[in-house]
């Protein structure tokens, strides 16, 4: 039994973000994080492992080599393994061709009868939510997005899902494949324990050499050249020209406030 | 190019996203709606030529499954989705089946020879990337607020395609559906709104933000400290993880202004905002600002709303 983490790397946009001259971000100037949501797919696999000891918490990560911190990071937190997925090849992959290359290196490692797929729901870089729902495809076996709680019984997985009204109840087999929300629980903290055990956990790189051979993955749909979108230009969103700030804020303030909006029929 | 576009339905009307995709498809060639259930066709009919698949299905895998079948059917060059929680769970998964490229939160598209070309927010809003679209089939889900959704006219032919998902279709189960919210909020459609964020302070505090909506005949927003302080519903959030709105006035009521928020406001035609923090976010992209706290301002706007009423 295996829970497997994918986790993603990303600049922390929760504070001030840099944006450089032409638009891109300037990634550099930025702490690299874990992905808020991927923290919770961290937790929901080690919570489900504290109720199934044997079960065995796989970390799989697609990015460039500095990720392994973060790896190590989520080590600590009480993960057994770590798959760093990196590689020249997979550079500038879209999801689509992320998706490939993460349900290969699944594939790769074996995917199990009773093994379950933790995603975050979405990265804060991206912002897309396409990876998780896309390696499941890839992989052939069922999907629920936005879980905000997880009941496992033998092979059965009852899964509440958020909805923007309310919730459903879903009920899927493993294996299968979960995003995750920051509603369905708190991630741990790192232990004392864990940080000294983590140098000695697993830690393995999946190359293309790795995973070439993989049914799932084909030379012609990953990376850049193979990505069926591209980002051709970013830009700093236009921002309107800063406004009037009112003197003061009595009463006077605030009928000079709706003078304007009636000189301009607003109100 | 030729685009189908899903037609999402609720509380059997198609949503509001979904007529704005629409709109978005027709500004790249031909468009035809797609629905869900033959007696829906009709209601699709006076925007564009519609296909109602002719089921029911039970759940998101059979949505998917009867899609794929009209999609290989229909060849259409493009695929349109409203960029809900189930446009953005439908189109990766079909741009995966079909081999396409798929593009979140659309706000500009065009097309470029075969290619389909997209502006899409990213890093909670605070960069815009422009995007090229590939495949033989194109995928892209449309945010909502950026484009004007056509206006009903004669009605158009309705093509009802009785279709059924294979069997082994369904691999997750809906064993229940419950609906916690029944408040129907229309921010998208919204053309007054007041939002109200941590600077309310309290569930009473926020209550004054619901008061002034109501004075002004506005619909009630909301920053993500209100939601999560439970001082109202999450069917009011405004911003990168809730809705995105474009009202002819927003007011933002302690609202710092945090990129993620603003991205989902940007497209209100006048801002105003009141904030006790003079070096706050949000003071800008207002047109009009006040410093000062929105609980003791907010009563005076509200005098102030009656007398002009002559309440």
């Amino acid at each position: 039994m295996k829970f497997i983490v994918c986790v993603k790397q990303v600049p922390d946009t929760s504070g001030k973000v840099a944006v450089k001259a032409d638009g891109t971000m300037d990634r550099a100037s930025m702490a690299a994080i874990t992905n808020p949501d991927d923290l919770n797919a961290v937790e929901a696999a080690l919570s489900l492992k504290d109720a199934n000891p044997e079960a065995k918490v796989v970390l799989v990560s697609m990015g460039p080599p500095p990720a392994a911190g973060m790896l190590r990071e989520l080590l600590a937190m009480g993960c057994d393994e770590a798959i760093l997925v990196s590689g020249r090849e997979f550079g500038g992959s879209d999801t689509f061709a992320t998706s490939q290359i993460l349900a290969a290196a699944i594939a790769h490692l074996g995917l199990e009868e009773d093994d379950i797929i933790f995603c975050g729901r979405q990265a804060i870089d991206g912002d897309t939510a396409q990876v998780g729902p896309q390696i499941a495809e890839k992989l052939d076996i069922p999907q629920v997005s936005y879980a905000a709680g997880l009941e496992l019984e033998g092979r059965t997985l009852t899964v509440k899902r958020m909805l923007e009204d309310g919730y459903m109840t879903i009920e899927t087999r493993t294996p299968c494949l979960i995003t995750c929300i920051k509603e369905l629980n708190t991630p741990r903290y790192m232990t004392v324990r864990g940080i000294l055990e983590c140098d000695q956990k697993p830690y393995t790189v999946y190359d293309y050499e790795a995973l070439k051979d993989e049914p799932l993955i084909e030379a012609d749909t990953i990376g850049l050249k193979g990505s069926p979108t591209n980002v051709y230009k970013s830009f700093s969103p236009p921002v309107k020209g800063a406004g009037v700030m009112l003197e003061g804020s009595g009463k006077e303030t605030v009928a000079k406030l709706f003078a304007a909006l009636a000189e301009r029929h607003i109100i | 190019m030729k685009s189908l576009v899903y037609i999402e339905r609720k509380d059997g009307r198609p949503v509001n996203g979904s007529l704005e995709a629409l709109a978005a498809a027709k500004a790249l060639g031909e468009a035809c709606g797609v629905v869900i259930g033959a007696e829906a066709g009709a209601e699709i009919a006076p925007y564009a030529p519609v296909i109602a698949i002719d089921a029911a299905p039970a759940c998101d895998d059979e949505v998917v499954a009867l899609l794929e079948a009209l999609i290989r059917e229909k060849t259409p060059d493009a695929v349109l989705f409203s960029a809900t929680q189930a446009g953005k769970d439908y189109a990766p998964r079909l741009a995966q089946r079909l081999g396409g490229g798929c593009v979140t939160d659309a706000m500009t598209l065009s097309a470029e020879g075969n290619a389909l070309l997209a502006t899409r927010p990213a890093y909670g809003g605070t960069v815009y990337e422009q995007m090229k679209v590939i495949g033989p089939v194109k995928f892209a889900t449309v945010r909502s607020g950026c484009f004007v959704r056509p206006e009903a006219g004669e009605p158009n032919p309705v093509e009802t395609v009785p279709l059924s998902a294979p069997g082994g279709a369904v691999k997750a189960k809906v064993v229940e559906t419950v609906t916690e919210i029944t408040e129907a909020i229309d921010l998208e459609g919204a053309e007054v709104i007041v939002a109200g964020g941590l600077g309310m302070g309290s569930a009473e505090g926020f209550h004054l933000v619901e008061e002034m909506a109501a004075l002004l005949g506005g619909v009630v927003g909301a920053s993500r400290p209100a939601i999560e302080g439970g001082w109202v519903s999450r069917a009011h959030q405004i911003g990168q993880s809730g809705k995105t709105v474009a009202p002819r006035l927003y007011i933002a009521c302690g609202i710092s202004g945090a990129m993620q928020h603003i991205s989902g406001a940007m497209g209100s035609k006048y801002i105003v905002a009141v904030n006790k923090d003079p070096d706050a976010s949000i003071f800008k992209v207002a047109d009009v600002g006040i410093v000062g706290d929105a609980l003791t301002i907010l009563p005076l706007m509200m005098d102030e709303i009656r007398a002009r009423k002559g309440l």
